[in-house]
């Protein structure tokens, strides 16, 4: 009997090695492909033989977040035929001097280029910053390069509160066509929306994502859950359940698991999510998702980089730039002429005839928000520093390219 | 069906306590094991990832010694993770199971952090950090000597309370960034980044040098402390038999918290020497795992502190390495643990051979004719 299962084992070890064979075959094949794709490019005229990058990331590809960067840095290095030598990723580096040490050993290295894409990245980039003058260190979500004022620190982010609101036309029109079908009526129009932190970031892409909904659908409400963690499946799916059990008839999310649309996808329940298109887990009820697309600003910078020219201190990707995008529309549960109307409402934001912080759209305690301050210039005590409301919007991501706006508007309860 | 019934059937194998083995055998085997796992590793890298297994295994000692840099951070990550492998020598040598040292380290790491905080502005740097040095290794002595205290009167589960005070210090640590940054994404960044206050000083330039002496000191002060002290002698025995302690007049109770408080002591200066020394920040990752990881390094190197100089080596080193890895040949570093998983199986599962003797039946049955 022994022996036999020896046998056994051995043939399915053998049976593993070849299957293992085989399928290094195949990526071997695929490598061959994207060599052919990476000679079909190569007559851009920019000389990007000298650029080498780096790329820090807090996590690795299985955070939704960290991939977004990962991904969007392989599209341009193929794109702009680098090398593998010429593109350096650093996967989970911690929010420690740990950091500092990464974007030292790249710089070493001979990277003329170090992005980061965590938060709490950014006081060790600037170390570095300071330390490594001939590299340029660009670094995501980040609030204080406009105030450092070196040559080689940068900030970026996009204005995705730009497409939360569309987004959020998307549910809005979902709602209505809800109310219209006698599913629901007009006052039980409840939005929920599971948020990370309680931060500015999460503030403003929830209340744009209200915004949105509200445009098109007036009776809309929403309550906001926080699960304080960027990332925790279990804490997602009980908060998206809780808020389904409340009464709410619509899902949307800011925190980067799975948890959330899963929840949705079993009980039925619409659903808008972030970063990814969350079709493939929730063919039933994923709406559509708003995401950000960093490869733009890889390129600009690369291209400055090459070309010797300067780069933004603070730079706002947007729909024309190309870095807010909003993923497939789901036409199994997007209500009758969706696309049309996002189509519409995206040329009036690109043309800038409509602002998503229109001061005449919402109220706060029952009034309207004439002025002002938010915490702009970060300091220690977080004092609020620069006058944002004039001209009758809320000028969000203008001053800083990080979100600022972190006011809680009539119709949305934080729970 | 009337055979005649074998006497019972007799496993392959047999396995033997050893009495003891030579130094050299020993350590042949051991060596055995590191190019077993190399190899195994190699067929890994082969299969999976098609790379060439020398290159990568270049890329790993790259990644510890390519440039002065690298091999700074190297020496730094070994300092850490052999102070706290210090810390919890003691008490394991007793046969009180901390596996509290994480909690500990984040509790003297909280301690230094409050004193920079709130009166990094107001004192002369020495004094700051003579103080922040003071408040650390009193946070560490409390969270060591919590357990111990209960432990000691009611002899409660020490592994369990130690676990769960790690829960505590990990939420204070939260509960602290909340209050201080109230905005933001609930991360600290480097404090005093302008002022440099209650930041160690560089020593001939080099920002982790007083880290790395103050390790190297107490690695050599552990080493007699647990070797020649009475202290040492008698925390031993208590170790290998309570009993057999107090016969011979050791206050058992008195060792256990004595111990905790050096214990704790040794971990609240570690979150001194992660705040002060090196991050100049707070998070609830500040000892990173390491005070888990600090439990293998102490049993490989069976308690003794200057083998413990290896065995945290060899860790730091594969951890580096595995960073290094993952960033040159593109890889996930779910690939780079793998590696090192493999490395670390290896070696641990070669002490079950340098232990024991493995002897087919058969092979036994004929010295026993004999």
């Amino acid at each position: 009997m022994k022996k036999i299962l020896a046998i056994l084992m051995v043939l399915a070890l053998v049976f593993c090695t070849f299957a293992a064979c085989s399928k290094k075959e195949d990526t071997s094949a695929d490598q061959a492909a994207t060599d052919q794709a990476k000679t079909d490019t190569e007559s851009s005229g920019t000389d990007y033989s000298k650029i080498k990058i780096g790329l820090i990331c807090l996590h690795d590809e299985n955070s939704t977040y960290d991939n977004n960067f990962i991904q969007a840095m392989k599209e341009v290095q193929k794109e702009l035929n680098l090398s593998d030598e010429q593109v350096l990723i650093k996967m989970n580096i911690p929010e420690s001097d740990a950091c500092y040490t990464a974007a030292a050993e790249l710089a070493d290295a001979g990277c003329n280029i170090v992005f980061a894409d965590s938060f709490g990245h950014e006081s060790y980039m600037l170390q570095a910053a300071k330390e490594f003058k001939d590299v340029q260190f660009c670094h995501a979500t980040g609030t204080t390069a406009h105030t450092e004022k070196l040559d080689n620190f940068h900030n970026a982010f996009a204005a995705i509160y730009e497409g939360r609101y569309l987004a959020g036309v998307a549910a809005g029109m979902k709602l209505n066509e809800m109310i219209k079908d006698g599913k629901i009526t007009a006052d039980k129009a409840k939005i929920g929306y599971v948020g990370a932190f309680p931060y500015a970031e999460v503030k403003s892409g929830y209340t744009s994502f209200f915004l949105g909904a509200r445009s098109v659908c007036e009776s809309a409400t929403m309550d906001v859950v926080y699960t304080n963690s960027w990332f925790d499946i279990a804490l997602e799916r009980e908060a998206a359940l809780n808020l389904i059990n409340s009464g709410c008839v619509l899902i949307s999310q800011h925190a980067d698991s799975e948890g959330a649309p899963k929840a949705c996808e079993e009980k039925g329940v619409p659903d808008v999510s972030y970063n990814i298109s969350t079709i493939p887990m929730g063919p039933n009820t994923a709406l559509i998702s708003s995401k950000i697309d960093w490869a733009p600003y890889y390129k600009l910078v690369i291209d400055a980089v090459a070309k010797g020219t300067s780069i933004d201190t603070d730079y706002v990707g947007t729909f024309a730039t190309g870095s807010v995008k909003l993923t497939e529309l789901n036409d199994k549960v997007a209500a009758e002429g969706t696309q049309a109307k996002l189509d519409e409402v995206e040329a009036q934001l690109k043309a800038g005839t409509l602002h998503v912080f229109d001061t005449a759209k919402f109220t706060v305690g029952g009034k309207t928000l004439d002025n002002y301050k938010a915490d702009v210039d970060s300091d220690d005590k977080f004092t609020p520093d620069t006058e944002v409301v004039k001209d009758g919007y809320f000028h969000e991501s203008e001053f800083r390219s990080a979100p600022y706006f972190d006011v809680i508007i009539d119709g949305i309860t934080e729970k | 069906m009337s055979k005649p019934v074998k006497a019972a059937k007799e496993p392959l194998f047999h396995i033997a306590k050893r009495n003891s083995m030579i130094w050299w055998k020993a350590w042949l085997i051991r060596g055995i094991a590191i190019v077993a796992a190399l190899i195994v590793c190699a067929l890994i890298i082969v299969l999976l990832t098609k790379q060439n297994p020398i290159e990568v295994y270049g890329a790993m000692i790259k990644g510890s010694f390519g440039s002065e840099r690298k091999m700074w951070t190297l020496f730094q990550n070994i300092a850490m993770l052999l102070c706290i492998s210090l810390a919890v020598t003691p008490a394991f040598k007793m046969k009180f199971w901390n596996l509290g040292a994480e909690g500990q380290v984040l509790i003297g790491g909280l301690c230094s952090m409050v004193c920079m905080f709130n009166i990094g502005d107001r004192l002369p740097n020495a004094l700051l950090i003579l103080i922040m040095l003071v408040a650390s290794i009193l946070g560490g002595i409390i969270w060591g000597i919590i357990p111990a205290v209960f432990k000691a009167k009611w002899n409660t589960n020490e592994s369990l309370f130690t676990l769960m005070m790690n829960y505590i210090a990990i939420q204070l640590v939260s509960f602290a960034i909340m209050v201080w940054v109230p905005s933001g994404s609930s991360v600290m960044g480097l404090v005093n980044a302008s002022t440099n206050a209650g930041w160690l000083p560089d020593l001939f330039g080099q920002k982790y040098l007083i880290n790395i002496l103050i390790v190297a000191f107490l690695t050599v002060a552990m080493y007699i402390y647990l070797r020649s002290s009475k202290h040492g002698y008698e925390l031993a025995v208590v170790g290998e038999s309570e009993n057999t302690a107090r016969y011979i007049g050791i206050d058992v109770k008195k060792v256990i918290i004595r111990t905790m408080i050096l214990s704790g002591a040794i971990c609240g200066l570690a979150g001194f020497l992660l705040v002060s020394g090196t991050n100049h920040t707070i998070s609830k990752d500040l000892a990173g795992g390491n005070g888990f990881t600090a439990i293998m390094v102490s049993w490989l190197a069976k308690f003794n502190p200057i083998l413990m100089i290896i065995t945290s080596f060899l860790i730091a080193f594969l951890q580096r390495g595995a960073g290094e890895i993952a960033t040159s040949f593109n890889l996930n570093t779910s690939v780079a643990d793998i590696l090192t998983g493999v490395i670390i199986f290896f070696i641990i599962g070669c002490e079950f051979f340098i232990n024991y003797q493995v002897k087919s039946t058969r092979s036994m049955n004929k010295e026993e004719k004999k």
